[in-house]
This record gives structure tokens, C-alpha cells and sequence, in this order.
């Protein structure tokens, strides 16, 4: 058995995805959705070059990172996983002190690049509670669970003073991913669900008056035809008169005469639905549940318990931001301000991503052939 | 057998993730099912609906503004209204050329910097198909003019629209406020889905503090329209909620009588009903003219207002912060009755001197007062009976009972802003002037000078609860609030604070018997200003010092600059066994309370309580 395992390897050791690091189903799917994401792009930027080529330009650069990081084996990256954290907070902390930005502050300028600090800990939180909880036997003791809420509410409570919710509610959710794949008791989970269910009207209670306002908004955007429920009710009319095939590439008239905003970054799926129909987003879920599935099959093959939970949390993490944002886009959520991954316009969650999959990849091509 | 262990969690532990991956792939599908339920809902079921809305046609959301509520004085009669007036407004996307357009325009219908400044804000600010005003009350010329030219100017059209008006002008300006067009700050703060159509805010006064009120809900037109942008129909209407109206406690007309009645005088006086903290009067002189500033006041009338040395812009009422003087002593005598010390009485010699010390302290009466007990002190204002009490009560005393009055606090009235003038301790000299302090400041804080300072309202909310034995309500400016829906107006409750309870209850009656004295008795400060009066007063006059004079020098009036003059104050109440109005009146550089503010007080009391000269 162990001898089959190392000859058939032995045999595949000059493939070039395997010297690359790099593993091959994963990278088809991120590619496909990518090229499909450069198309509906070119729609919805009202067919424009530039703006093609800049999304180009991100894409190479994200996935040359991606394949950076696949190199470094896993070892190495649980090793710097406490020390890069701790910069993460730290900026965090430094981009509430000197940040800038427009409205709010979430950028931080060290003299060459500018960068969103916050997108260290989308990576690293997960990491750093896989870290701490593949210390002892899973599942963790109460303890340590708390340890692991502190290390959650800290960064998410940095972010959301920025303030960037929708940020901080992606990295909470990242963090408690891990928390329920590291197994802790049911009880547990329920009994906070619970906590959480009764603290929604005390939030009610503290959050100010505009905060209201966006949650009476989401409940009935017709009421707010005029602020955030305009792009719902677009986005819907967008959606819903593409109906089952679309109306064909370029053809979206609801995106083309400028009824849809921010058509090129947070509502570009409105874009492919009105253009391509419920079939053509069939096609583009069913990418997207290929990589989701691949990563969860990747990370269940990760041979310790700090793969394991870093590799299973990235991959519900890449769903939950799908979800969001189709949730957000369909009128099933609220607005947040959430990008779709791999196809909306933008850098620097772009890179944040393809690092995450780059980890996924070292979890994968790193294995040792002999386990315990 | 570590090893062992290890090897056997390890086992659990794969079995544990891969348990709760499926879980998690599980939970993954049902929420993809329910995307996919969505879009089946949307994108068939609802399809047709969808494709009629989004075929040929477009949809424009036109936001319709709420009329601002109407604001009333405690008789009914309007103090604020919404006027028609005609503006010029542009819609960006149908305009070719802005900056043409803008400088074609201005050759027609004179169009300032401050217009254009203001219209590039609202550009940035609303959609491209929503209308933008660029100059607000044309005159009927303009008007004119504009319509002839009319087809050379796509997209530009003339609007009539509701503007604020104030129909008693500079009267009640103080506290009625203004509204004014929405500056870059007041944006930041308000919704601006809420103020789609909404072109001016509450500034200052009522109209800013009941802002939320006034202003009502934005309402919004969902219309069809064409490729050219023409409207075809109408598919929804939500039709815009007016905001409340307001009354205040206000009685304009007596607003307007006691503004005319200062006269000359600068200053500020205030009227408070006792009963229930309800301000009658809220005269802050000089005002100024509130309707400029709605549709932009030019900068050259503005200026004048800000520089005028008369400082009309300034609100007295809430802002000034003067030393009480003589008027704070009915209150430093109860501090001493409730202490028990003020029960016997002394000899002025027309100074005061503290043991140990030089300094002598004089009575305004050179030559001094005699023997004097507390009821005489307050009807002649004696100075030496108070620097004497001060004395024996000691600051942390005094401090104390005149808290309960609200002195040195804010008297919480409901428009913003308002200072809490001054009452020194020991505390504050330490944190503020890191001092210790001084027997002599005391002695000096007695009658009402030193770092005292009070704002009008503060002394007619003092008056007030002195004049109820104790019972302290908040000033109050809105009487009640009634929206477009609701069948009765919604009162605004009285406020009461806690109240002043003393240890004997019988020593408010001393305290306003004596005051009473000041204007009924034969050697008040104030006996002319009760003659033939048909109902009893009870007051006190005050004259503080606006600049130090030397020592034993001779204060000559006539010889010393008018605006270093003594102010002139007067705090009352009346009718003396009932009491439905307090009063407080301040006329600065007016010179001797019993000679100026006290006529004033009548003529007050009169207008109120007989309806003389309204």
C-alpha cells in the first residue's frame, strides 16, 4: 500500500503541475471562472479595452502570487502564522491612527503601496485559530474556545470601526468557520446561535439611526427608492427580464443604459444575469460548487489538523462571499458592499483570494507520502 | 503510549472534519437551492413583469419633498409659513453643456458665486435626472425674461417651489431660528435618501433643534418614460408626509411689545410662566431679519450683521453670560435663612472690610445704610448686609444652595447651544485657574460679582422657581407638535426638576415679602415701577459692573464711555399672590436697574397680565 502510494507518485514526479506545485483540477476551475469573469466584464464595462486589460493585469499578477505561495510548504506558513497576525493587528491598529481614505479610513500608505490592512486578517485570522487549535486534540476545550472568540472579536471589531462591515463580517464569518470544522460540541453552537438571536434586539437597541434605517431598507427596499433600495430594484428588473436564456451577450439594456449602478463591481452578476439567463448562471454555480468542492476534498486530504481547518475555512469562506453577493445583488440580503469573487472589477480582494488558493495548493502538493 | 494516544486522536480527528465537511457541503447545497429558488422566482416566474418594466421603457424616480411643518405662537398665529417663489432649476442629463449653459444663463438672470458654488455641490450630490435649483426667488422681470428665451435653454426650467417665510421678521428670531440651504457639513449628517428633494435644514433656533420634526418624510414618484425622457405615466406615487406643525409657548405679540419696549436698549429679557416653565417672551435686542438668510443672504448684509458692534446675530438670551449683580440677593438671603444666619441685623457704614485685611468693600450707598437687617437689605439693596452674609455662608455653601437653582447650569431649554454661565466654587478655581481661593472672592460673589455669570434665561428660570417656593420646572419653547395624521396635537410635557426644599418653608415668604417691598415699599429700589399698578409685584433690581473702577474712586456716569457703562437688571414675578409670570430683564449699559430695566419689567407685567399696549 504505502509502496503503491510512492511509486505512483514516483511516476507523476515530472508532470509540470506536480514540479509547480500546483494542483490541476482547482487551477482549471479558477481559470475558467476568471476567463468567464473577463467576459461579463467586458459587457458590463460597456466594452472597454482598458478596463480589460487592467483586470487582465490583476489577474495575472494574483495568480503568479497564487503560485508563489503554493511553494511554500505548509510547515513554513504555520510557522510565520502567529507573526503575521500580530502585523496584521497592528496595522490595523495603525490604519485607525493614520489611515486615509475616502469617507472611511481603511487604507494604509507606506510610501510605494498603498494596501488594506484588513486583508492581512482575512487571511491569517483563520490561520492563526487553525494554529492555536491544532495544539491540543480536537474538539477544543471551552477554554480554548474563548481564547479563539477574543482572537475573532478583536480584529473584527478593528475593521468594523473603520468602519468596513461588510469586511468585518466576512472575517467573523471566516473565523467562526473554523471554530465549527475544528468540531466544537453542538451545545455550544446552538447555545450561541440562541445568544445571538436575543442580543438582535439590543443591537437594535444601540446602532444609530441610519443603521435602522438600512435594515428597514432591506426588509422593504421599496421604501427607499431613492437610497440603496434603487439598486435592488434595478438589479432585480436587471435579473428578472433576462429570464431563462438571457438577452444575449452586450445586450443587457438595463445595464447599458446606465439603470444599473456600480454594474462593474458589486452588481456585475445583475450584468450576466440580464445577459445570460438563469442557464447561464447555472453554468457559472456550477463553477464555482467544482472549486468549493475540490477545496473542501483537498483540505479533508490535509494531513494535520492546521491544514485541515486553515483549508476548510477558505473554502466556506470563497461561499459565503458568493453568497453574500448574489444574496445582496437578488434582493435576498441586505447591501454590504461585498465583491463577487473572480469576476467583479478590483485588485486587492483579487489577491487576497488567489493567496488563499495558493495555500490550498501547498496544503495539496506538500503532503508527505508516508503519514502516520 | 503517548504515541498511541496521538495516532488514535489523530484518527478522531480526520473523522471529526470529514463529519463536519459534509455538514458544511450540505448546508452549501441547500443555500445554493435557495439562490437558484430566487432566481427561478425572478427570472421565470416573475419575467414578464420584469421584462415589461425593463422593455423600451425606462423607470425615473422623481423624489417629492414634504412640506415643512408650520410653526405657531401659543395664540395660533403663524410665525413661520411656506410661501411660493419661483427658481430656476437645471436636470444635468438633459443639459448639453453645463458651463455654457451657466454662462448664457447669467446674462439673463444674474447668477452670484455663491449660487454656482452651491449648485456644483447638489450636481455631485443627486442623480443626473433629478432637477437641481440654481437661484431661488426671481423676481417676476426675471421670470419673464427667462420664458421669452426659454428654447434656448434645453433642460433648463422655472420651478415653483415652497420657501420659508417669517412674517414677524427680526421679532422672535432668537428662538424661532431659520432655515438656510444645506451646507457640506450638515450633508455628512443628515440621510440623504431623506433629503432627495429637500433643498434647505433648520440652522438655528426651533428650526434647527426640531429639525426632525419640521421636516417630515420625503415622498417619491416612480414615472415611465420614453427615450427622449419624457414622462408617459405615473406607476406609483408615495406621496410625501408633511412635517409637523409646532406651537410654542411664545405670545408673539408680547414678543413684539417687549421688543419694541427695549427700545434703543441692547439686552435680552425673558418671560417664563411659573406654573410650568412655558417661556412667554424671548427677546434677544437687537435682532435681525430672518429671511435673507433662506435663500442666501449676500455677503455684504451678512458682513454687516457679523461686524456690527451691536452684535445682532448674537442671542443674548442663551449666549450672553452676565454678572448677575443686586438681583442674585433674594437668593443669597434664603441660602442664609435655610443656614440660619441670617436672623440678625448689622450696621452699614457704607463699607464692608474683612478682618486682616485692607481691602474695604463699599456699599453703592457712600455714606451707608445704618442698621440693617435682611428685609432691608433686599428693598434698599444693601451691599455691606450681603458682603457680610457671603461671609459667614462661605463659597461651598453658597455654591451649593444656588445649584439648586440652576445657576452655573444649563436650564436644558429645547434649542441648542445654550451656555451655562458661571457659579464659582473652590473645585472649579483649582481646575481652572489652578488658584486657591480667596476669602475676598466670596465677600465680592455675595452681590453678585466676581466670576459670577448668568444668562437671561437662567435668571428668569431662578426667578421663576423662587417665585413657586421651590418648584423648578425646565424652560420650554414648543407647546405641542401635531403631524398631518394626528387628530388631536401632542402636547410636550413639562419638565420638572428636583425641587428647592428648604428647611423652613416660611422663609420663602420672608424672601418675597421683602421682594415685593422693592417695588411696593417706601423705600424700594424699584417703588416708581409699581405706581398704580392694579395687581402686586415682587422683584429685585440689579446694576452690574461691566468694568472695574478703582478703589474709593467716584463712579461718574456721565463722564465714562457708553458701552462701559453699568448694565441694568431686573428679575420679578407678579401677580404677588399668585404668580403666572416671572420675568428677567437685562438692558445693557442701561445704568441703574431700579431706573431702566425695572419700567421695563412693567411694562411687561401690564402687557401680560391686563393686556395693556398689545
Amino acid at each position: 500500500m504505502i509502496i503503491d502510494h510512492y511509486t505512483s507518485s514516483h511516476r507523476r514526479r515530472f508532470s509540470l503541475s506536480e514540479s509547480l506545485h500546483i494542483d490541476a483540477p482547482l487551477m482549471i476551475g479558477l481559470l475558467l471562472t476568471a476567463a468567464l469573469g473577463l467576459v461579463i466584464l467586458y459587457s458590463a464595462s460597456n466594452q472597454s479595452e482598458a478596463i480589460i486589460l487592467r483586470q487582465l493585469t490583476r489577474l495575472t499578477v494574483a495568480f503568479g502570487i497564487m503560485v508563489v505561495i503554493a511553494q511554500v510548504p505548509p510547515q513554513q506558513l504555520r510557522f510565520w502564522t502567529p507573526w503575521l497576525f500580530a502585523i496584521g493587528i497592528v496595522l490595523l491598529i495603525a490604519v485607525l491612527v493614520f489611515g486615509e481614505g475616502k469617507g472611511a479610513t481603511r487604507w494604509l500608505d507606506i510610501g510605494f503601496v498603498r494596501f488594506q490592512p484588513s486583508e492581512i486578517i482575512k487571511i491569517t485570522l483563520p490561520m492563526v485559530l487553525a494554529w492555536y487549535l491544532a495544539d491540543t486534540s480536537l474538539p477544543p476545550k471551552p477554554s480554548r474556545v474563548i481564547v479563539c472568540l477574543i482572537l475573532i472579536v478583536v480584529p473584527t471589531l478593528l475593521i468594523a470601526k473603520q468602519p468596513d462591515l461588510g469586511t468585518s463580517l466576512v472575517i467573523a464569518s471566516s473565523g467562526i468557520f473554523v471554530m465549527l470544522l475544528s468540531g466544537i460540541r453542538w451545545r455550544f453552537i446552538f447555545s450561541a446561535m440562541l445568544a445571538a438571536i436575543a442580543a438582535a434586539p439590543l443591537l437594535w437597541y444601540f446602532m444609530h439611526d441610519y443603521q435602522r434605517q438600512r435594515v428597514l431598507t432591506f426588509l422593504n427596499p421599496e421604501q427607499d427608492l431613492l437610497g440603496s433600495g434603487w439598486h435592488i430594484v434595478q438589479s432585480k428588473i436587471a435579473i428578472g427580464s433576462g429570464g431563462l436564456y438571457g438577452k444575449g451577450w452586450l445586450n443587457g439594456t438595463q445595464s447599458h443604459l446606465e439603470f444599473l449602478p456600480e454594474r462593474s463591481t458589486d452588481f456585475i452578476f445583475a450584468v450576466y444575469g440580464e445577459e445570460f439567463g438563469l442557464m447561464g448562471i447555472l453554468v457559472l454555480l456550477t463553477l464555482y460548487l467544482f472549486i468549493i468542492a475540490r477545496s473542501l476534498y483537498i483540505s479533508a486530504q490535509a494531513q494535520d489538523t492546521f491544514g485541515r481547518l486553515v483549508g476548510g475555512s477558505i473554502a466556506i469562506t470563497f461561499f459565503f462571499n458568493i453568497f453574500v453577493n448574489i444574496g445582496m445583488v437578488t434582493g435576498l440580503l441586505p447591501v454590504v458592499g461585498l465583491p463577487l469573487p473572480l469576476i467583479s472589477y478590483g485588485g486587492t480582494s483579487m489577491v487576497t483570494l488567489m493567496i488563499a488558493f495558493g495555500i490550498l495548493m501547498s496544503l495539496h502538493t506538500h503532503r508527505k507520502l508516508l503519514s502516520q | 503510549m503517548l504515541r498511541k494516544l496521538h495516532i488514535k486522536d489523530h484518527s478522531s480527528e480526520v473523522r471529526l472534519f470529514k463529519q463536519r465537511a459534509i455538514i458544511a457541503i450540505i448546508i452549501v447545497v441547500i443555500m445554493v437551492l435557495g439562490i437558484v429558488s430566487r432566481l427561478i422566482y425572478l427570472q421565470i416566474y416573475s419575467h414578464q413583469h420584469f421584462s415589461t418594466l425593463s422593455q423600451n421603457n425606462r423607470l425615473k424616480i422623481v423624489p417629492l419633498p414634504p412640506t415643512r411643518g408650520l410653526i405657531y405662537d401659543r395664540n395660533g398665529l403663524l410665525l413661520a409659513k411656506n410661501i411660493p417663489s419661483f427658481s430656476i432649476e437645471l436636470i444635468p442629463e438633459q443639459v448639453k453643456d453645463i458651463d455654457d449653459t451657466l454662462a448664457r444663463l447669467n446674462q439673463l438672470i444674474p447668477i452670484s458665486d455663491s449660487d454656482r458654488k452651491h449648485f456644483r455641490r447638489l450636481l455631485k450630490q443627486k442623480r443626473r435626472f433629478q432637477s437641481i435649483p440654481l437661484r431661488y426667488r426671481l423676481t417676476e422681470e426675471e421670470v419673464a425674461r427667462f420664458s421669452v428665451n426659454r428654447h434656448l435653454f434645453k433642460g433648463v426650467s422655472i420651478q415653483a417651489r415652497l420657501i420659508r417665510y417669517y412674517p414677524f421678521g427680526q421679532a422672535g428670531v432668537h428662538a424661532i431660528g431659520y432655515v438656510g440651504r444645506i451646507d457640506t457639513r450638515e450633508l455628512k449628517r443628515i440621510d440623504s435618501a431623506d433629503y432627495s428633494a429637500t433643498t434647505h435644514i433648520g440652522k438655528l433656533g426651533i428650526e434647527r433643534s426640531y429639525e426632525d420634526e419640521l421636516h417630515g418624510q420625503v415622498g417619491y414618484q416612480q414615472e415611465e418614460v420614453n427615450a427622449q425622457n419624457r414622462t408617459l405615466r405615473i406607476i406609483d406615487k408615495t406621496p410625501p408626509v408633511a412635517g409637523k406643525n409646532l406651537t410654542l409657548n411664545i405670545d408673539i405679540k408680547l414678543q413684539e411689545y417687549v421688543d419694541n419696549a427695549l427700545g434703543e436698549y441692547r439686552g435680552s429679557i425673558v418671560a417664563i410662566d411659573p406654573n410650568n416653565g412655558e417661556v412667554l417672551a424671548f427677546v434677544s435686542k437687537p435682532g435681525y431679519d430672518p429671511n435673507p438668510f433662506v435663500t442666501g443672504i449676500d455677503s455684504k448684509s451678512y458682513k454687516a450683521l457679523r461686524d456690527s458692534p451691536d452684535k445682532p446675530l448674537f442671542n443674548r438670551t442663551v449666549l450672553g453670560q452676565y454678572p448677575p449683580g443686586s438681583t442674585i440677593k433674594p437668593f443669597i438671603g434664603l441660602a442664609g435663612l435655610d443656614a440660619g444666619i441670617a436672623n440678625n441685623s448689622l450696621f452699614c457704614p457704607g463699607w464692608f472690610q474683612l478682618e486682616g485685611d485692607e481691602r474695604r468693600y463699599r456699599d453703592w450707598k457712600k455714606h451707608g445704610h445704618g442698621d440693617t437687617n435682611l428685609d432691608k437689605a433686599i428693598v434698599e439693596s444693601c451691599d455691606v448686609y450681603f458682603y457680610e452674609l457671603a461671609q459667614r455662608l462661605r463659597i461651598d455653601r453658597m455654591y451649593q444652595f444656588m445649584s439648586l437653582f440652576g445657576f452655573g447650569k444649563k436650564t436644558g431649554i429645547d434649542i441648542l447651544g445654550e451656555l451655562p454661565g458661571l457659579y464659582p466654587s473652590r473645585e472649579w478655581k483649582r481646575r481652572k485657574r489652578n488658584q486657591a481661593w480667596f476669602p475676598g472672592e466670596t465677600v465680592i460673589t455675595g452681590i453678585g460679582q466676581g466670576f459670577t455669570l448668568t444668562t437671561p434665561l437662567q435668571l428668569a428660570s431662578a426667578t421663576a422657581t423662587l417665585s413657586m417656593d421651590g418648584l423648578h420646572f425646565r424652560p420650554s419653547l414648543v407647546h405641542s407638535m401635531q403631524g398631518a395624521d394626528d387628530p388631536e396635537p401632542e402636547l410636550t410635557p413639562a419638565t420638572r426638576y428636583k425641587s428647592v426644599l428648604l428647611k423652613n418653608p416660611r422663609y420663602w415668604e420672608t424672601i418675597k415679602r421683602s421682594m415685593m417691598r422693592v417695588l411696593h415699599g417706601p423705600r424700594g429700589t424699584a417703588r416708581g415701577s409699581a405706581q398704580g399698578a392694579t395687581y402686586k409685584i415682587a422683584g429685585k433690581t440689579g446694576t452690574a459692573q461691566v468694568f472695574g473702577i478703582a478703589q474709593d474712586a467716584e463712579y461718574n456716569e456721565e463722564e465714562i464711555d457708553k458701552r462701559l457703562r453699568d448694565h441694568s437688571l431686573f428679575v420679578g414675578f407678579a401677580p404677588f399672590d399668585k404668580p403666572t409670570i416671572a420675568v428677567a430683564v437685562i438692558a445693557e449699559n442701561g445704568g441703574s436697574g431700579g431706573r431702566v430695566a425695572a419700567p421695563l419689567a412693567r411694562k411687561v407685567f401690564d402687557a401680560y397680565l391686563l393686556g395693556t399696549g398689545l
